[in-house]
């Protein structure tokens, strides 16, 4: 589903990814931790173009990620996307922020996108908050909402950036909850987390990412229990 | 002291000077509407990816602030009307007066609108992309509508400094509110009292137009 060969990814003078390789298959989720910098992040918005690689290939369900505007777009409306601090926008009620871009980028109909929306909005337990307001939410809510809008676009792939860490610690619960359910489902995730709680129970596999590379990846009960890179080590050892 | 400022003179200059503030709103609006136009252009071209818009829009920008509207007001009576092809009406002053107060003013509303777009946060853009939007798409609905509110004010600032500067207006005989009141001073020497009276004029009109926009704005506010 997603074949990553030899990504390399640099700001300007810095390197930020030296050179990452990984098949992530349909079906799987992958959860990559990692210090902060190591370029968790910039992998996972190079996987949905949202920075340009500066070499290396990438190849999402039979389409590479090349510079062409089509390719990109189509590879967008299929890999969806949850960020840290959930970029709702905030100028649209809740169901006007899920049906957009079906409308917009799908062509659907009103009256199908709104169905389909207030489905998607059952499935994160908030089918009341349809007319409210980004802001009139929790952030929990919002981000479960996030998620809503980027389900409306049926992608194959999903790709959450920290998707708890804006969170106070008693809304965490909820918005793994959704994720949890949509793993159940089948959905490809790539997952950039703290949450080992998440990591165990949820993922097929721990990517380890230190200084821009993979360092180690494994099966979740394996890397937590017995890791064999020393980075690893001494990562876990400082969160765990 | 009775004859620095003689009432009746005030009084009688009222009804010509009210004449000429039709034709001040008039220039004033369709400058603005040219300015907006003109600025949300060259604002997006500001902010865009490919150099010669933005090396464009940089270099109109610069010139324009940089040159006093007067100045640009005698240029383009003196170019524009001939290239094309009018006389020397009354009409082609008024056109060479609105088209150079609008020239001016995009660059104004160039850097308003530049700014008001910039003061978005990058992640509402990024959401949008990651949604499939295109660019075009992404400002249209996210970035734009957003942005408006950011640009009201300083829009309706430009729009009141507009006014007031459309009084130069008069240096290329267009008969606006201050031009008639130098028509009339040059005729029975109340020089006084009708400055007077023009400037009482401007100010109702500036100081109306920052409440009607102050509510507008607090609307907007409560709006979100
Ligand atoms: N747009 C950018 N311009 C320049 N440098 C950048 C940019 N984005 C990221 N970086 C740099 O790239 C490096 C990796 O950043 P990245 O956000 O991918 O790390 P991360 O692993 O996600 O970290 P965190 O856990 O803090 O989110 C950092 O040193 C960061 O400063
Ligand atoms: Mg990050």
């Amino acid at each position: 589903m997603i074949n990553v060969q030899d990504l390399k990814k640099n700001f300007g003078s810095l390197q930020v990814l030296k050179g990452i390789t990984t098949h992530i298959d349909e079906g799987e989720v992958v959860v990559v931790i990692g210090p902060s910098g190591s370029g968790k992040s910039t992998f996972l918005r190079c996987l949905n173009k949202l920075e340009d690689a500066t070499s290396g290939e990438i190849v999402i369900d039979g389409i590479l990620l090349d510079k062409s505007e089509a390719h990109i777009n189509q590879i967008r409306a299929e890999v969806g996307m949850v960020f840290q601090r959930f970029n709702l926008f905030p100028h649209m009620k809740v169901i006007e922020n899920i049906t957009l871009a079906p409308i917009k980028v799908r062509q659907k109909s009103h009256d199908i996108a709104r169905k389909e929306g207030m489905e998607l909005l059952k499935k994160v337990g908030l089918s009341d908050k349809a007319e409210a307001y980004p802001g009139q939410l929790s952030g929990g809510q919002q981000q479960r909402v996030a998620i809503a809008r980027a389900l409306a676009m049926h992608p194959k792939i999903m790709l959450f950036d920290e998707p708890t860490s804006a969170l106070d610690p008693e809304l965490v619960g909820e918005v793994l909850d959704v994720m949890k359910k949509l793993a159940e489902e089948g959905m490809t995730m790539v997952v950039v987390t703290h949450e080992m709680g998440f990591a165990r129970e949820v993922g097929d596999r721990v990517i380890f990412m230190d200084d821009g590379r993979i360092c180690e990846e494994n099966i979740p009960d394996e890397i937590f229990t017995n890791p064999y890179n020393e980075r690893t080590k001494a990562f876990l050892g400082k969160i765990l | 002291m009775s004859n620095l400022f003689v009432w009746k003179n005030f009084v009688e200059a009222l009804p010509f000077l009210l004449t000429g503030v039709k034709v001040t709103i008039t220039i004033t609006i369709l400058a603005v509407v040219i300015g907006i136009i003109l600025g949300t252009l060259l604002g997006l071209a500001k902010l865009s990816n490919t150099k010669i818009f933005r090396l464009v829009a940089t270099v109109y920008i610069d010139i324009v602030r940089g040159t006093p509207l007067l100045v640009q007001i005698f240029i383009v009576y003196l170019i524009f009307p001939p290239l094309f092809g009018f006389n020397s009406s009354d009409f082609y002053r008024y056109v060479a007066a609105v088209l150079a107060m609008g020239l001016n003013s995009g660059a104004y509303v160039a850097e308003i609108v530049r700014a008001g777009i910039q003061a978005i946060d990058k992640g509402q853009m990024e959401a949008a992309r990651s949604l499939g939007m295109s660019h075009a798409k992404a400002m249209r609905y996210i970035i734009l509508p957003q942005a408006f509110k950011q640009i009201l004010p300083p829009l309706g600032n430009e729009f009141i400094i507009l006014l007031k500067d459309s009084s130069l207006a008069s240096t290329i005989s267009v008969q606006e509110m201050f031009k008639n009141g130098q028509d009339i001073y040059n005729r029975n020497w109340a020089v006084v009292e009708v400055l007077i009276g023009v400037a009482i004029i401007y100010f109702i009109m500036t100081f109306t137009f920052s409440r009607i926009l102050a509510i507008v704005e607090r609307r907007l506010k409560t709006s979100d």
